[in-house]
This record gives C-alpha cells, sequence and structure tokens, in this order.
C-alpha cells in the first residue's frame, strides 16, 4: 500500500505545531498502525530527519499508552481497539491519513504527537483508590461475598486503561467516561464503599481543576472506547456526586 | 465543599441543566394544551381562548408557575452559555480533520446552537403576545356583533356573561381604565371587567396579509428547532440526573423522541391552522 500522511509535527510544548506531509510507500496490510509509523520514522531516521514522537509500550491493547486521533477519530477508524491494534488492512491504497494527538487542554502537547496525560494520574491520586492497611495482615479481598451482578459491573469498569481516547472524542474534552469508569469500580465494591463519598467529590473536583469540559451526553466517548466502558458509568457517577454532595 | 458542589461543579450544572429542561418540558406541554384550544374550542373559540389567557395572567398558582417558567428559562440558557464557553476552552486547538458524525448524533452535537435559535424564539414570541397581553395599552377588549332591533350593534363581552354597548364607551358614557376595565365615567366606579382579546391578536398575527406566512413559516421552522433540542435534551436530561437503567433505558429514550416528534409537531399545526384554514 502506498499512503499519503499528513502529520501534527510539534518541537516541544511551548512552539506552535503544523500539519507536515509524508509519503509512505510498501505499506503491509497486515502491519498495526504504530509498525506503519516505525517504518516512517526508520526512513526519516535514514534521511537524517527528526523522527515522529508518539506513544506506545505494551502494544497489546491493555497499556493504555498508545493514543493518536487518526482521520477524525481517535485510535482510528476501528471499534474496541487502540492503535496499536488497529491493522492498515483498514485502510485502502492512496488513502490520505491525517495523524494527529489528542486534543485536550487537560492534555498538552509534549511533542509531535505525544501529549501529557498526567491530569488523569492527579485525578486518580485524589480518589482514584481504597485505603486498607498493607501490615502483613491484608484481608483476602474474596472474603466478603459480593454479588455477582456487582463484581461484573465493577470489572466492567476496571477495564478501562486510561488511555485518553473519551476526552480526545469529546466535543467538550470531557473525562466523564474516564473518572466515572474509575469512581464506578469502587463504588460498586463493599471495599471501595468506605470511602465512596470523598472519592466522588474529590475526583470530581480534579477533574474540574485541571480544565477538561462538561459533559453533555452526546455519547462519542462510548463509542470510541477501546474498552467498551459504557455510558452507565457516568450516570452511576451522576448520582454518586448528587448522594455525596447533599450528604457532605 | 457540598455547597460549590451543588452549584458550580461541572456535575452541579448538569443538574440544574436537567431539572431546568425537564420543568420546561412539563411547560411544553401545558401550553400546547392551551394552545390547541385554537384549534378545538367549541361554539365560541374566541371567547374560550380569552376566558383561557384571563385565567392565565389572573391565577395565582399560574402566577408562580409563570415565575419558575421564566426562572428556569433563565437559568437554563445562562447556564447553557456558560458549559458552552468552558467546553470550547476545554480543546484550545481544534483537529485537522474531525468526524463527530461516526460517533453522534447531529442534535447532540448542535444543542448550545438549537438553544440559542429557540432563545430568540422565545423573545419574539414572548414580544408578539406575552408582552402585548401584559403590557399593550392598545390591547384590544373581546367585541360581538348582535342584531339588536334590526341594527347591528357592537357590544364588549364581559368577564360576568354579560354585555356592554361599545356606543356607551364611543359616547363617553364608560371609559375604558387598566386596559380592561368599565368604568362609568361619571360616578367614576368599576362597573364590569372585559376580556382582553388574546384571540383576535393571534388570529390578525397569523392571518397578516403581508407577514401572516412568513410568521406561519418561521413559527414552524422554530418549531423544527425545538423538536432537535428536545431530541437530545430530553433523553439527557434523565442521564445527568443519574438514571440510566437498562431496564427503562428505551422507555425513556423512545418517550423522548415521541415526545420530541409529537410536541413541536401540534404546536406547529397550530399557526397553519390559522394561516390557511381558519375563516376569519
Amino acid at each position: 500500500m502506498n499512503l499519503k500522511l499528513k502529520i501534527w509535527r510539534q518541537k516541544n510544548a511551548r512552539e506552535a505545531g503544523k500539519m507536515v506531509d509524508y509519503n509512505i510507500s510498501n505499506v503491509s496490510p497486515d502491519m498495526s498502525f504504530l509498525e506503519m509509523l516505525d517504518v516512517l520514522n526508520e526512513e526519516l531516521n535514514n534521511k537524517g530527519e527528526d523522527p515522529v514522537a508518539f506513544d506506545h509500550d505494551c502494544r497489546e491493547g491493555i497499556c493504555g499508552m498508545c493514543s493518536l486521533f487518526i482521520n477524525g477519530e481517535a485510535h482510528g477508524p476501528d471499534r474496541g481497539v487502540t492503535t496499536c491494534q488497529l491493522h492498515m488492512r483498514k485502510f485502502k491504497d492512496g488513502d490520505t491519513i491525517y495523524i494527529e494527538p489528542f486534543r485536550a487542554k487537560a492534555f498538552p502537547v509534549i511533542k509531535d504527537l505525544v501529549v501529557d496525560r498526567s491530569s488523569f494520574d492527579r485525578i486518580q491520586q485524589a480518589g482514584g483508590f481504597i485505603s486498607v492497611n498493607t501490615s502483613g495482615n491484608t484481608i483476602d479481598a474474596n472474603a466478603i461475598p459480593i454479588k455477582k451482578h456487582d463484581a461484573d459491573r465493577s470489572f466492567d469498569a476496571a477495564t478501562c486503561i486510561g488511555c485518553g481516547a473519551c476526552v480526545a472524542s469529546c466535543k467538550n474534552a470531557s473525562a466523564m467516561l474516564f473518572v466515572s469508569a474509575k469512581v464506578s469500580q469502587f463504588a460498586l465494591l463493599p471495599q471501595g464503599k468506605v470511602e465512596a463519598h470523598e472519592r466522588v467529590l474529590n475526583m470530581v473536583k480534579k477533574m474540574d481543576e485541571e480544565g477538561f469540559g462538561n459533559c453533555t451526553n452526546t455519547g462519542a466517548c462510548e463509542v470510541e472506547c477501546p474498552k467498551g466502558i459504557s455510558l452507565e458509568n457516568i450516570a452511576r457517577m451522576n448520582r454518586e456526586y448528587l448522594f455525596a454532595s447533599v450528604k457532605s | 465543599m457540598a455547597k460549590s458542589a451543588l452549584l458550580k461543579s461541572s456535575i452541579a450544572k448538569k443538574y440544574w441543566m436537567a431539572l431546568t429542561g425537564l420543568f420546561l418540558c412539563l411547560f411544553l406541554v401545558g401550553h400546547l394544551i392551551g394552545n390547541l384550544q385554537l384549534l378545538y374550542g367549541g361554539e365560541n373559540p374566541s371567547l374560550r381562548f380569552n376566558e383561557y389567557a384571563l385565567f392565565m395572567t389572573t391565577n395565582p398558582a399560574i402566577k408562580i408557575l409563570s415565575y419558575l417558567t421564566y426562572f428556569s428559562i433563565l437559568f437554563h440558557a445562562v447556564d447553557g452559555i456558560v458549559l458552552a464557553y468552558q467546553n470550547q476552552k476545554a480543546r484550545p486547538v481544534k483537529y485537522a480533520k474531525n468526524r463527530p458524525e461516526t460517533n453522534t448524533v447531529w442534535a447532540s452535537r448542535n444543542m448550545a446552537v438549537l438553544g440559542t435559535l429557540i432563545l430568540v424564539f422565545i423573545v419574539t414570541h414572548m414580544v408578539n403576545f406575552w408582552s402585548r397581553m401584559h403590557f399593550d395599552k392598545n390591547m384590544p377588549l373581546q367585541t360581538v356583533e348582535i342584531n339588536a332591533g334590526g341594527m347591528k350593534q357592537l357590544f364588549y363581552l364581559t368577564t360576568d356573561g354579560g354585555y356592554l354597548p361599545k356606543a356607551q364607551v364611543d359616547q363617553g358614557m364608560v371609559v375604558i381604565k387598566d386596559r380592561k376595565y368599565f368604568y362609568d365615567a361619571q360616578a367614576n366606579v368599576k362597573i364590569k371587567e372585559g376580556y382582553m382579546d388574546l384571540y383576535k391578536i393571534t388570529v390578525e398575527f397569523f392571518k397578516h396579509p403581508r407577514y401572516g406566512l412568513i410568521a406561519s413559516i418561521l413559527y414552524v421552522i422554530a418549531m423544527a428547532v425545538l423538536g432537535f433540542h428536545l431530541y437530545h435534551g430530553f433523553g439527557s436530561a434523565f442521564q445527568s440526573l443519574g438514571i440510566n437503567n437498562p431496564r427503562y433505558n428505551m422507555l425513556i429514550k423512545n418517550f423522548g423522541i415521541a415526545f420530541s416528534i409529537v410536541v413541536p409537531l401540534l404546536f406547529a399545526i397550530i399557526p397553519l391552522y390559522i394561516h390557511f384554514f381558519l375563516k376569519a
């Protein structure tokens, strides 16, 4: 396959960036999208040019590191996959492909396609945990019986890999799907109920401080989420938040 | 903490958006039922409608509801503007290529634009009807033509079910004060109350020889805009309030779609009926 790439190039966080055109040939349809970029970077390196910086780590869809807004969609046109799981067979020979970083005020560009998603970490640190005694007498989590229904919902929420596709896809750059997944994962379990009120209040406060937009229920996040996190989680967080703010 | 959490946070803004929005949905239903009397007025449609208008402007319970409605419209609009502004700021650099149509419906992405258009409509609508009913010095009172002794005479209809010859007012024996009260000119005592003729105002507005057609068309367009706004807004309000349960989601969604089609459609039929079919 021969492709025309339009890639966002930005030297660093301070300088302005722009879209730059590249042509790439002999792309195998069996390559992953990241492997295609590896090939491009090898060519750029050989020519002595600056390679395109992009995020990646596990390359098997579980670390949440790879990002990219490809042809107008987070993680590209495929559904339920991250960019490392996106194959070049989803594109046609001769296609023009736009490759941009995830865009949000709370995700500033570090270089080219690499964005700083540490705002997610700070939201997690504000309450996305449970406090347990780990001094040698930790109670086995399975010692407490939990309804299968709740355990399943909690586990579904816990599959969020924090990639930020929800923020990137949302017209408001809202982080509600991410935060609601992290809130739900604990809110559904007895271990998480102890700190449920503080958790949701603190995480939402942090989310707002980080400069994410407000949710307007367009549902783009749910469609683009590589892990299929449901909007149900946002509704649950809205409920949790309402009860927590009335009671505290 | 709780105080700011219930007023200023991103989620709280959505609660208020949802609550005021749902209240305005109820208002729409009430307003629609009132307006439909223009279509189905029984024997004397104009009197029926004007009696209804009198009730709506004087009943104390309705007064409270109307203030709640004004507040809801203002709050919904201001909150919406704040949300739109903040959301705009949340993505300073836009995408070179974005395909939101692959993951969202058009109405959900354009709530602010649709809402602004609805606000413009509400303002013009209130100037055309509401403000005349409330403030217009020249608001007409309902009259009826009666054959009295072979002579056609105009009478004012009065709220006690009686008639007052228009000639008495023309000759200065009776004066009209506060737009609708008949006073005995000599004794300066209130004798009767007339009906402000909102029916006449409405029919003349949509039957106006020059502007009636364009007014009717603009009204229909405004209702289409309202329909799209409701198409997303109705279901969205439930999600914002945390009501999302697989058992009821389809019900809420389908009811919302039906609501967003039926309510604006019924509203839109009224000016079209007046303009094209009603015999003046």
